[in-house]
């Protein structure tokens, strides 16, 4: 459970999700799916309740092995693309620029970008904030709105990037609207409605009908 | 992942911004000049009557343009919610801390550096007591202002009108160590008495004041 004064933003949610598989958390706005995804990257305490990660109950002691990619793009605009990632880098302990760099690659950015973010396209900056997310290679993604504000293309692109970070053996939860977007690359559909996960969906991959997906998430 | 190398690496990345915006240093530096010059031309002291005075106004001149660096300790970190960044990584809290109040420290510092040749000249400075003890005051009363500071700014980045409630937080606490700031310039500049023990009493407020802090921070930095 967590409240907001009287608001209950989540309620009596008790689930388990198997590592490996990429979710797709699907809910109108104010659904409790981000609140859900900030509890579980241990930026709100639960109101009522506890759960386990990655077998730990402090997630502190397992904050090495998660990424978090929030609403916004938990950048510096003051900074170029690459001194953002050597910064994060080293808060995990990671002093090899080389991982900054693929990390720009993976997600189809220049690492030699010397433009500040502050300059950089709405679409660039949620390419970087997913490299800033995967940078320390977590064993568990929480991706907040990845594809906001991000054109057609752009987001396919990363919806592809997150379906081989999870073939890789990651668990990614997605939180979006846009459902179509990871249909025949998402594992299950997780719907949301005041609160509470009203349904699961198992999902076959590779799925092409973008029709069924746009259903799913209305 | 060390405490001392993520404090190295944040007051590096808050440095090169800062010489990037050069925000902080222009407006405490704006501020400060503007206190030096009608100060001077309010009062007109003469030599003598500036070494009395001169304690008192150099320090809350310090203090007020500190503020205002201050508060602007915490703005990067909120905007594009940065700070949450940092909260999900596994890094020390009080690295973070320690970061900010070391950045906050070092540009009070150039301000200090800065202003002092303009106390000089406007005021017609001249020390009687050792200069070298002026500079042990100086180092300890701008460590007890941005200790602090830094903390109390950190506790109002969640309010609405933070700019308001950081020197409404931050002065009351600030006054024992102001008026041993105050007191020990004073004594030095005039050779009336000796600061040893304004100094003891800034020393040990650093010292208490950087524990409490430092024992705090992590459940301000994560408070909803």
């Amino acid at each position: 459970m967590k409240f907001f004064g009287r608001f209950a933003a989540i309620r009596g949610i008790s689930a388990s999700f198997a590592p490996g598989r990429l979710y797709v958390i699907l809910g109108d706005n104010g659904a409790g799916k981000s609140t859900l995804l900030r509890v579980v990257a241990g930026l709100m305490e639960p109101s009522q309740g506890s759960f386990t990660l990655l077998g730990a109950k402090r997630i502190r002691d397992v904050a090495h092995r998660v990424g978090y990619m929030g609403h916004a793009p938990l950048l510096y605009d003051e900074l170029s693309g690459m001194e953002n990632l050597r910064y994060f880098a080293g808060l995990y302990g990671i002093h090899d620029d080389e991982v900054g760099r693929n990390a720009m690659r993976m997600v189809g950015l220049d690492p030699e970008l010397s433009r500040r973010v502050g300059q950089y396209s709405q679409g660039m900056r949620q390419r970087l904030s997913l490299a800033r997310a995967v940078l320390h290679d977590p064993e568990l993604m929480l991706l907040d709105e990845p594809f906001s504000n991000v054109d057609v293309r752009s987001a396919r692109e990363m919806a592809a990037v997150l379906g081989r970070v999870r073939d890789q053996g990651k668990t990614i939860f997605v939180v979006t609207h846009q459902a179509a977007l990871m249909e025949g690359v998402a594992d299950e559909f997780v719907h949301m409605t005041a609160g509470q996960i009203t349904a699961r969906e198992e999902l076959a991959r590779n799925l092409t009908s973008t029709d069924s997906a746009t259903g799913l998430a209305q | 992942m060390t405490t001392l190398g993520v404090t190295r690496a944040t007051l590096l990345k808050d440095l090169r911004m800062e010489w990037r915006s050069k925000d902080a240093i222009n407006s405490m530096l704006f501020f400060a000049l503007l206190i030096v010059v009608i100060f001077s031309f309010a009062f007109n002291p003469t030599a003598e009557e500036s070494r009395h005075i001169a304690g008192g106004l150099i320090w809350v001149s310090f203090l007020f343009a500190a503020v205002v660096a201050l508060n602007q300790t915490w703005a990067r970190e909120l905007r594009n919610q940065v700070l949450d960044a940092y909260r999900v990584s596994p890094a020390p809290p009080n690295a973070l801390f320690l970061a900010k109040a070391f950045g906050n420290f070092l540009f009070v510092v150039i301000l200090e550096c800065l202003m002092t040749p303009l106390f000089v000249v406007f005021y017609e400075l001249r020390s009687v007591g050792p200069v070298w003890q002026l500079v042990v005051v100086a180092l300890l009363g701008t460590w007890a202002l941005v200790v602090n500071g830094t903390f109390f700014a950190a506790l109002s980045i969640r309010t609405r009108s933070r700019e308001i409630m950081l020197p409404l937080i931050l002065f009351p606490i600030s006054i024992p160590a102001l008026l041993g700031m105050v007191d020990a310039t004073t004594s030095i500049l005039t050779g009336d008495a000796s600061p040893n023990f304004w100094i003891k009493l800034l020393a040990v407020y650093d010292i208490v004041f950087t524990m409490i802090c430092l024992l705090l921070f992590e459940a301000v930095l994560n408070a909803e």
